[in-house]
């Protein structure tokens, strides 16, 4: 039952459309269960996220933040990994954009600033990836239970931090000064100001998001480590008799996923907020797995699933205010749906599309 | 001193209920080779179905009946997709803990207008502190009175069956017959179906017993320590139960002593806040919170003697090669 059998529109689209649009039923079940039309609900949230400037800004904004975490979750699939700690990376990649941005911000313009808040914040989402990358590589400790402690610990450092050290004198909020102008990334409404975004905070990093999945392409598909990544993925076990160090595919991979998961900081700090705050994640590491399965570990799958969810944020408070019975937690039970039935039971209509695929491709063996 | 050793050990147990709960159910699970990460959305699953049937009929046993329900159907989804559908059971786990995170706090929304909280309960609708007999009277005898009278006495059922549970898990894993196949299955699914007995049935049953006990820990939280379901009350609990099994390396006896420890942090740093050590200062409160959880990768890493996990753990199971 491997993908093989299939043509591969139905192997890459087939399916996932039909795990998607069960994903998409159940959620509209739910709807009904709480008393709301369905179709207005999706009439709602689709007007809400793409009928006006500001909406797609939004959408653009939130899709941002997927890019970064579904990339890192899915280099990390690559290679066999699972990288569930997208949420403290991405955490703590915020203290280096900060940092970056509070040194810089006085002296010079965002885009001196940019280098070193990317930077930065790829250092320190790497950085919080290490050690369970090391621990798995080197002390076979599971990568997924040591991403999930490292997310509870980065939490309450960055409580710890916000609070007592990075605080600014004087105030009563958990958070770092507002940036000045050098420590702002341009919104991209005042770079193109005929698309009307108007005050959605999708700024230049979106850019940077695009950059990256170029890049992810490039280093899976076109180098010597995506080889490395993608055949110790498929078969360990093949891979290192191959020559292929297990130690250096699975600290590497998990620097570049952390690395990758960290720049979401990028986005929400100096993009948007402006100053390192508590609890500026809020679940966007984890919804980086859904994309990721969505998307099949492909950038360009990805980007089109971040959409999708940038949709379902926006378009989710549009829906939250339209109709206030369906509350935004009803954007995580989507969320909830769609990892079930694209990740979890991406098999379940396997076995029935390979029976209706079976006697058209047997005539066609036959012709030919 | 004793008095407030006495009062800490005393929410030591209050706090380590749940997690003891919860980490039998994951031990369960686990020992059969269903990895179960979703232990946080069941629990939170099964704490708003108690609050709400315990909250509508007032009887916290219907209560306790439906968080039980609800937590034994998330984990027959869970066998579904990773059992059945041989899917990705991390996957599998994580939906289950979006789809209870958000449906809890939609339904609870939509059901009691309360920001997706349950009302506070009626008076029936709690578990209610049992008082053990004499409590009242020896209390004033010294080391005896308080340790019997707070320690000991004045805990909800839920409590008791908590610890229960841990010996009744012993003789179950380790001493019936299902405890040996269910084991069996968790090391060596190929072997336990050559010798002909159910690999999908087996652990089925072990995703059973876990949702069952998770229900017990869901509604632990919103029917006998707290008097209605709050929204995302489980607040990682799960998580840290599965911290616990972990650092129990899958056995029942140290799952208490995992959970009893972690409760015991939890403890302190409530305590603890905002009061200075000699010494030491004023210990961050954070630190605490986080200790579980690096004590864990402290374990993982091998420095606390080795966690071995049942061999076939996460590994779904295909009976022949097609």
């Amino acid at each position: 039952m491997n993908s093989g059998q299939l043509p591969r529109w139905v192997d890459f689209g087939l399916i996932p459309f039909l795990n998607l649009a069960a994903a998409f039923l159940v959620s509209g079940l739910v709807v009904v269960l709480i008393g709301e039309n369905p179709l207005e609900a999706v009439k709602i949230l689709v007007w809400g996220s793409l009928g006006y400037g500001e909406g797609i800004g939004f959408t653009l904004f939130y899709a941002t933040n997927f890019i970064f975490t579904g990339l890192a979750v899915a280099v990390a699939f690559h290679a066999g990994l699972f990288n569930i700690g997208g949420e403290g990376q991405a955490y703590i990649g915020g203290l280096g954009v900060a940092f970056a941005c509070l040194a810089l911000d006085h002296y010079v313009p965002w885009y001196v600033t940019l280098p070193f808040a990317i930077l930065g914040s790829a250092l320190m989402g790497a950085a919080w990836a290490l050690i369970p990358g090391w621990l798995q590589a080197t002390r076979g400790s599971h990568v997924v239970i040591t991403t999930i402690m490292f997310n509870f610990i980065a939490s309450s450092l960055m409580v710890y931090l916000l609070n007592n050290i990075l605080k600014k004198p004087g105030s009563m909020q958990s958070e770092t000064r507002t940036f000045e102008e050098g420590g702002r990334l341009p919104f991209l409404n005042d770079i193109f100001p005929s698309f009307g975004f108007g005050y959605a905070p999708v700024n230049l990093s979106l850019f940077v998001a695009l950059g990256a999945c170029v890049l992810v392409w490039l280093l899976i598909w076109r180098t010597k480590l995506g080889f490395e990544i993608r055949s110790f993925g498929a078969n360990a076990t093949a891979a290192v008799y191959a020559g292929i160090s297990p130690v250096k595919t699975i600290v590497v991979t998990m620097l570049i996923s952390g690395g990758l998961a960290g720049m979401m900081a990028i986005n929400e700090i100096m993009g948007s907020q402006h100053r390192l705050l508590i609890d500026f994640v809020t679940g966007y590491g984890f919804v980086g797995i859904a994309v990721a399965l969505m998307g099949r570990a492909h950038p360009v799958g990805i980007v089109l699933a971040s959409v999708l969810f940038g949709m379902l944020y926006q378009g989710g408070a549009e829906l939250s205010f339209e109709m206030p019975s369906i509350t935004r937690d009803m954007i995580i039970v989507i969320q909830g749906l769609v990892i079930l039935f694209a990740g979890a039971l991406e098999h379940m209509f396997r076995p029935t599309i390979v029976r209706l695929f079976t006697p058209s491709r047997a005539l066609k063996a036959k012709e030919a | 001193m004793f008095e407030v050793l006495i009062l800490t050990l005393d929410s030591t147990v209050r706090l380590s209920t749940p997690l003891l709960l919860a980490c039998l159910a994951g031990l369960y699970s686990e020992r059969s080779g269903v990895v179960d990460i979703g232990l946080e959305g069941k629990m939170l699953g099964a704490a708003f179905g108690a609050g709400a049937v315990a909250y509508i009929t007032a009887n916290a046993w219907l209560g306790l009946m439906a968080g039980i329900a609800v937590s034994v159907a998330l984990g027959l989804l869970h066998g579904f997709a990773s059992i059945s559908n041989r899917g990705n059971q991390i996957v599998s786990g994580v939906a289950i803990n979006f789809l209870a995170a958000g449906l809890t706090a939609l339904l609870g929304q939509t059901w009691f207008q309360q920001g997706g909280r349950t009302p506070s309960l009626p008076d029936g609708g709690r578990f209610r502190d049992i008082v053990w007999p004499f409590a009242e009277q020896i209390r004033e005898v010294p080391f005896i009175g308080p340790l019997y009278g707070e320690l000991i006495s004045g805990h909800n059922i839920l409590v008791y069956a908590a610890f229960l549970a841990v010996p009744l898990t012993w003789w179950v894993l380790f001493r019936s017959r299902f405890g040996l196949r269910l084991r069996a299955v968790g090391e060596s699914p190929a072997a336990v179906d050559t010798a002909g007995i159910s690999v999908t049935w087996l652990r089925y049953r072990a995703v059973i017993a876990c949702g069952i006990l998770c229900g017990f820990a869901g509604a632990y939280l919103s029917i006998a320590q707290g008097s209605g379901f709050g929204v995302n009350m489980t607040a990682g609990k799960g998580f840290i139960a599965l911290a616990a099994l972990i650092f129990a390396k899958w056995r029942p006896a140290s799952a208490m002593f995992a959970c009893l420890l972690f409760g015991f942090l939890d403890a302190v740093s409530i305590r603890m806040q905002g009061q200075e050590l000699p010494g030491i200062g004023e210990i961050p409160v954070q630190f605490f919170q986080a200790l579980p959880y690096i004590l864990t990768v402290i374990l993982l890493a091998g420095f606390i003697g080795k966690a071995i996990p049942p061999k076939a753990a996460g590994i779904p199971y295909l009976k022949e090669r097609s």
